[in-house]
């Protein structure tokens, strides 16, 4: 079956480049290799964004020409390489500073992804202040990365983790949070944005009540800062972490951003290279900020691959792109929505371009695999995220996630793609 | 690679009318089978006559592959002894897992239906889980649910 003639012909379908202005996505499309491609003999329709993203010719480019001109070990050689690298790592710290706000480089720790990030404050700034019956207070849609660090620090100290309960819409419940921060709460740890339902946390209110009671705020903003602009100074939260690769930069790199007066006060989670001043066998100083979290030579073609990206964001421009992903997210729930037996699974008002469903009688698994051969690529299973798919009693949900190059037509090759599932399965 | 392979007419009518499906009270031997990352859960139900599978069920809830391969193997194993069993999940292992391992239709019955899973690999541990499962079960079963995760 061919998904692309037989796309459904409701009225609201439309092209591929209609309202939103003067950007051009087939020329953007052109900008990232990957996407053209056949998978089983069908053009790739890449909708797994929030698993993550693909990357511009201009990120592999920068990547490439790191490695084949500017290599070597980095705050070391007095060689020419070495002075080069250093530049182009230390030079891609103040592009992400720049690019989230931030107040000064020190407060850019290059780590290996969200979870990474994560999992240093729970350790270095958590672990060691928590007193048993201590809270930790997050929300019942993280991902797994902002739950089990959190129950590891709770073990080692005797705090208790809290969970502030979702609406039926997918919804932080703000009143519930109001009752549950207190003065047992010594960290609010809290997504931007749900990667399972897509729900954008309307974060600012939150951290307002933190900040009042002095509990500080850390934000999983791994789905955020790849759709709309951050700004961690303007939204004042104590911690801000991200992914690269969700972000159209390298794999196994992330951001911790940490206000500096946190940070100083923490000890270092790593020992070895690079996070030393000097070392003796009875005594060792820690390097400064923010080399004092990087112990061991860093993911340096990482650091340049993901400033590309950052370049290739603003080239765009992200309220643009915080534009066009909503008209794709309003577009894609409008027809899945019009399908016999799919409901939407997270339907808060305020959304990413994320949408998760089910199918009755269809088990995700069937779709992704059904979808695969119509060269439509999503993602389905509980997507790190298992007590949400509990609070659904749901097993898992199908779940296609847009960017900004992706297209209407590929939004209506999704839905032919589900209407054929529904016929092979009958 | 051709879908028809992985959702044949049996696989399709086995998912939508599953054989056997229910609980089993009591049971001689029981397992549970989890597959947290797709979702697929079931607990396979065996009566034993001796040495012969006297009667199997299974329930629980998943995709069409993992719910028509419990269904196809409740079948197949009823009357069975359990060396004959063993013989059986040997057989449908090759079958899932070996390229070019041949569909002994004699043999493997409406199980040979499931020889398009192989091309899938992603859909393999669906189709194993059952099979996992009621080894746990004959073998008596572990505490902990059995995943081919």
């Amino acid at each position: 079956m061919n998904a692309q003639s037989t796309a459904p012909t409701r009225t609201a379908t439309r092209a591929a480049t209609a309202s939103v202005g003067d950007f051009d996505v087939t020329a953007v499309r052109r900008d990232f290799p990957i996407l053209a491609q056949q998978i089983h003999g069908k053009p790739l329709a890449y909708l797994d964004n929030a698993a993550s993203s693909q990357r511009p010719q201009s990120v592999i480019d920068a990547i490439s020409h790191y490695y084949e001109h500017d290599h070597a070990n980095v705050h070391r050689g007095v060689h020419t390489l070495s002075q080069r690298a250093t530049d182009a790592y230390e030079g891609a710290r103040d592009v992400v500073r720049r690019f989230i706000h931030a107040k000064d480089t020190k407060e850019i720790i290059f780590v290996r992804g969200t979870t990474e990030a994560i999992n240093l404050v729970a350790q270095s700034f958590a672990r060691p202040q928590l007193q048993p019956g201590d809270e930790i207070l997050i929300s019942g849609l993280e991902h797994h990365a902002n739950i089990v660090p959190w129950q590891l620090v709770c073990e080692q100290t005797g705090a208790v983790l809290k969970v502030i309960p979702i609406s039926n819409a997918g919804e932080v419940d703000f009143a519930a949070f109001e009752t549950l921060i207190g003065p047992r709460t010594k960290l609010l740890a809290l997504a931007h944005v749900s990667n399972a339902l897509g729900t954008v946390v309307p974060i600012e209110k939150f951290i307002a009540v933190a900040r009042r009671l002095s509990v500080p705020v850390l934000i999983d903003g791994a789905q955020a800062v790849p759709h709309a602009k951050v700004d961690v100074q303007a939204l004042d939260c104590d911690f801000y972490c991200f992914s690269s690769h969700k972000m159209l930069g390298p794999t196994g790199m992330g951001v911790l951003y940490g206000k500096q007066s946190l940070l100083e006060r923490m000890p270092p989670w790593q020992g070895g290279g690079d996070m030393i001043l000097t070392v003796s066998f009875t005594k060792t100083t820690y390097n400064q900020l923010p080399w004092k979290f990087e112990a061991g030579t860093p993911h340096i073609s990482g650091a340049i691959g993901l400033a590309a990206a950052i370049r290739y964001l603003e080239r765009i421009g992200m309220e643009r792109i915080a534009r066009i992903e909503h008209e794709l997210l309003e577009y894609a729930t409008h027809q899945l929505s019009a399908l016999p037996g799919l409901r939407i699974i997270g339907t808060a008002p305020h959304k990413a371009a994320v949408v998760s469903f089910v199918l009755d009688g269809i088990h995700p698994h069937d779709i992704g695999t059904i979808l695969d051969t119509e060269g439509v690529a999503i993602r389905t299973g509980h997507h790190c995220a298992m007590p949400v798919m509990e609070f659904y009693r749901i097993p898992a949900t199908a779940r296609a996630s847009m960017s900004f190059y992706n297209t209407f037509e590929e939004i209506d090759r999704l839905v032919a793609a589900l209407e054929h599932t529904r016929q092979v399965l009958g | 690679m051709d879908l028809k392979d992985l959702y044949r007419d049996v696989i399709v009518d086995h998912n939508r009318n599953p054989r056997n499906f229910g609980a089993l009270h009591p049971a001689d031997a029981q397992a549970d089978g989890h597959n947290p990352l797709c979702g697929d859960r079931l607990t396979v139900y065996v009566k034993l006559d001796g040495d012969r599978i006297a009667d199997a069920k299974f329930d629980g809830a998943g995709c069409a592959i993992s719910v028509a391969s419990a269904s196809l193997l409740t079948e197949a194993i009823k009357g069975k002894s359990r060396t004959a069993v063993k013989e059986l999940f040997n057989q449908v292992h090759a079958l899932l897992t070996q390229q070019d391992a041949q569909a002994d239709t004699a043999r493997l019955g409406k199980l040979a239906a499931l020889s398009g899973v192989r091309e899938f690999p992603a859909r393999v541990k669906c189709a194993s889980l059952c099979w996992h499962t009621l080894n746990a079960a004959l073998d008596n079963a572990p505490a902990a649910p059995v995943s081919t995760e």
